[in-house]
């Protein structure tokens, strides 16, 4: 048992602190939110420079071998800053199924472009009628010639907006809530029948819907194979939960320190409010979420490799909970600590509230999970 | 990072259950899974068998009976005792009065008291609380007055748990009236056979009895009963109570807790569905596993990171006690939802006996005095709401 980073992941981590540290002060976040895209594509270029966009993709397709804990190192310090570029959608989430289901070609092909940072990649899974069951796919592809016809909509897609390439699920068989049947293919975001709808979303980052009309890609197009696509994109969620718990904690840590440094410097009736135990209470309440989030997400992290899908079940669901309700617990007390301000755009702890609320809102909140977990029959045997 | 345990360390959880399971008398497991206490003796014969085994103070130095286990071995040995379910060694020997000997006693207590500790030929119990030094231990009022080569102690000492049962009772004394409270307090060690000295039980909420008052009237303890320096005693107090930062969470106990709801609730029970297909109750347990398995991620960050902080308390070890405490006090909680119209009838066991049939298993009679009983984990040791301070303070800076 061994919490310690290697000197490698040490020097990921500073080099990541450093960069949000540097480029991703509170007014920045400001200006990068208003560029065409909702983003800076500057610091696109400078995280590829980083390495941090090729980083969990095998060497030999073009990456740099990095591991679940590196992930988990990138996306805290990113979440630190509430980066709003598209780093889950490219990396963990398009750039997951392509390196869980994808043949060698299409690895050694895409993932250069990921790690230059010149292809950016949104996962379409999601559709509107599903909530939280990634099961229910309504979405079609029909066999034509050695190609194939996609049809359907697809919904929430995160960065889906501005995206160059989607990976985009669809059913070949079974019925629209059918385990098997689904597969994953590769859609170029160009491609003739594809409509986007892109959009705000709450925390200030993007997403889009997507509308397929007869939309033809090659038989190269396949991601993995025709009947297991849903399987890659369970795999790609949960590492997608160990991620974004990071990024949560990232918010968490920030939210905290936001919320003591504020505490001790607004004066009322004559002294800091820090001085005043209900509010010094509430602060520590937020600690604790935190630090029970950081456990989790370490967890997340290790449970991410699982290889026995109803443990990794089990403990994705878990760490959901966790995440989820202390998420809840340190956006709700900051703004609370922080008074009328709190809820002034003006100020950088409402938007860590409402980054902590829609991370629970995507890939099934806290109150599903807790009861996919009561439905495995928690964690731990009966005896 | 790895978060997964060692070959050697999962070798060792192996040898560890296998001696519980040899080790551990049937009877004395049963009762603790039916949530009774143990007796004096069981817990006497039980920690020798630990001490015979070289187990009874695995985080003692080597030359004073410990093992030499590194802190994630100490974890597991824990974890595996209280998961057996099995007694701890006395708390008051090995984690509390053995430590501070150790770091601050004189040789000759050392060779005098710790060995008779290990064994338990000495049950210790503690004098830090009075009835007006709660929370606010440091304005504590019993005296101890240098006379000759004696102290005259004088005063109150409150919520002793098993004074009834102690041959030894280490006590905080106030020997320097004239300074700041801190600063005029000793650390004594007091064999509870000295004449004037009185004790009388406390019983608690469901009607046990686990704490005591201890008077002490004129009571003259030899100068050498002094650990380290006089008037030093709070420091040694401090280091007494960061001591047990990791064991407070009980952990272990709160598992054991969960998988033993677990049994019991898909049991049917007169010819009703088991309360495991009750959805609101699932949630609930569940809700519950959640928390404890963040709290063991937690415990176990806070081992991990022990060697590297070398004694320094680590900032995510304080909430290991309000956590802990929430978790277990739930948990009493949920076994008297599970007993529902069981939990009613008052049958207590033990010493008292009982001679009338048991009105319910076992189980569902002691669910409702745990229960009450186990409000006080979030009051002793310094309640919630001051390990929230100590947090605020100390981690927050506030």
């Amino acid at each position: 048992m061994d919490f310690d980073l290697s000197e490698e992941q040490r020097l990921l981590k500073d080099s990541v602190e450093r960069l949000v540290a540097d480029k991703y002060d509170f007014e920045s976040r400001k200006r990068y939110g208003a560029e065409p895209k909702g983003y800076s594509d500057g610091l696109w270029a400078q995280y590829a420079e980083l390495g941090i966009l090729g980083l969990p993709f095998a060497e030999e397709d073009g990456g740099f071998g990095g591991g679940a804990v590196d992930t988990m190192i990138v996306m805290e310090a990113l979440g630190r800053a509430l980066v709003l570029e598209p780093y889950l959608a490219t990396v963990v989430l398009g750039g997951g199924a392509l390196r869980r289901a994808g043949s060698a070609a299409q690895k050694q092909k895409i993932i250069p472009q990921i790690a230059e940072g010149s292809l950016k990649l949104a996962l379409a899974h999601a559709e509107p009628q599903a909530r939280y069951n990634l099961a229910n796919v309504a979405a079609t592809a029909k066999r034509d010639g050695d190609g194939w016809v996609l049809n359907g909509t697809k919904s929430g897609v995160l960065h889906g907006d501005s995206a160059d390439l989607l990976v985009v699920s669809a059913r070949v068989s079974g019925d629209q809530t059918a385990e098997n049947g689904v597969a994953l293919f590769l859609v170029p975001a160009d491609a003739k029948g594809l409509a986007r709808r892109g959009y705000a979303t709450q925390d200030g980052l993007r997403a889009a819907d997507i509308d397929l009309a007869n939309v033809r890609v090659g038989a190269d197009a396949l991601l993995g194979g025709e009947d297991d696509g849903l399987a890659v994109v369970r795999r790609v969620y949960d590492d997608a939960i160990a991620a974004t718990s990071a990024e949560a904690v990232g918010a968490m840590q920030r939210a905290l320190e936001l919320t003591v440094e504020y505490i001790k410097t607004r004066n009322q009736f004559g002294q800091a409010i820090g001085n005043f135990q209900a509010l010094q209470h509430q602060a520590v309440d937020m600690f604790t979420a935190l630090e029970q989030a950081r456990s989790m997400a370490m967890y997340a992290t290790m449970m991410a490799q699982e290889g026995d899908a109803n443990e990794r079940a089990r403990a994705m669901a878990a760490t959901r909970v966790q995440v989820g309700r202390s998420g809840r617990v340190v956006g709700k007390n900051g703004v609370q600590l922080h008074g009328g301000v709190g809820v002034t755009i003006e100020f950088a702890i409402g938007h860590y509230f409402k980054r902590l609320t829609m991370i629970d809102a995507m890939f099934g909140d806290a109150d599903h999970h807790l009861g996919i977990l009561s439905d495995l029959g928690g964690l731990l045997p009966a005896a | 990072m790895d978060l997964s345990f060692t070959l050697e360390e999962q070798a060792f959880r192996e040898e560890v259950r296998a001696f519980f399971r040899t080790a551990l008398p049937e009877q004395l497991r049963a009762k603790l899974r039916a949530g009774h206490h143990v007796s004096k003796e069981e817990q006497v014969e039980w920690q020798r068998t630990l001490n015979k085994k070289g187990w009874a103070v695995p985080h003692w130095p080597v030359e004073w009976g410990g093992t030499g286990w590194d802190p994630v071995r100490q974890y597991i040995f824990r974890e595996e005792l209280m998961g057996a379910p099995a007694p701890e060694p006395l708390a008051f020997n090995a984690s509390m009065c053995g430590p501070v000997i150790i770091q601050f006693g004189s040789e000759e207590q050392k060779k005098h008291f710790l060995p008779r500790m290990a064994n338990l030929d000495d049950w210790w119990c503690q004098g830090f609380s009075e009835p007006g030094s709660g929370s606010d231990l440091a304005s504590l009022k019993t005296t101890a007055r240098r006379d000759g080569d004696a102290y005259v102690v004088n005063g109150q000492k409150t919520w002793t748990t098993l004074a009834q049962h102690a041959d030894w009772i280490f006590c905080l004394v106030r020997t320097d009236p004239s300074a700041k409270p801190q600063r005029g307090i000793s650390f004594l060690l007091i064999d509870m056979k000295t004449p004037g000295i009185t004790v009388r039980p406390i019983i608690t909420i469901e009607g046990g009895h686990e704490v005591n008052e201890v008077f002490f009237d004129d009571v003259r303890v030899p100068a050498e009963n002094l650990v380290g320096e006089e008037n030093r005693g709070w420091d040694y107090a401090k280091f007494l109570l960061g001591n047990e930062r990791v064991g407070i969470a009980r952990v272990g106990a709160s598992k054991e807790r969960v998988r033993r709801i677990k049994l019991l609730a898909s049991e049917s029970r007169h010819g009703n569905p088991p309360m495991i297909e009750n959805a609101r109750f699932r949630e609930k347990l569940a809700a519950i596993e959640v928390e404890l398995k963040a709290l063991e991620m937690t415990q176990m960050r806070v081992v991990a990171n022990m060697a590297t902080l070398e004694g320094k308390p680590d900032p995510a070890s304080s909430i290991l006690k309000i956590k802990g405490s929430e978790i277990q006090q739930t948990l009493t909680e949920m076994m008297v939802e599970l007993a529902g119209p069981e939990a009613l009838a008052y049958q207590p066991h033990g010493a008292d006996g009982r001679n009338e049939p048991a009105a319910a298993p076992e189980w569902a009679l002691t669910s409702a005095p745990n229960f009450f009983n186990y409000r006080k984990v979030s009051i002793y040791g310094g309640s919630n709401e001051i390990q929230k301070n100590i947090i605020s303070k100390q981690v927050l800076g506030l």
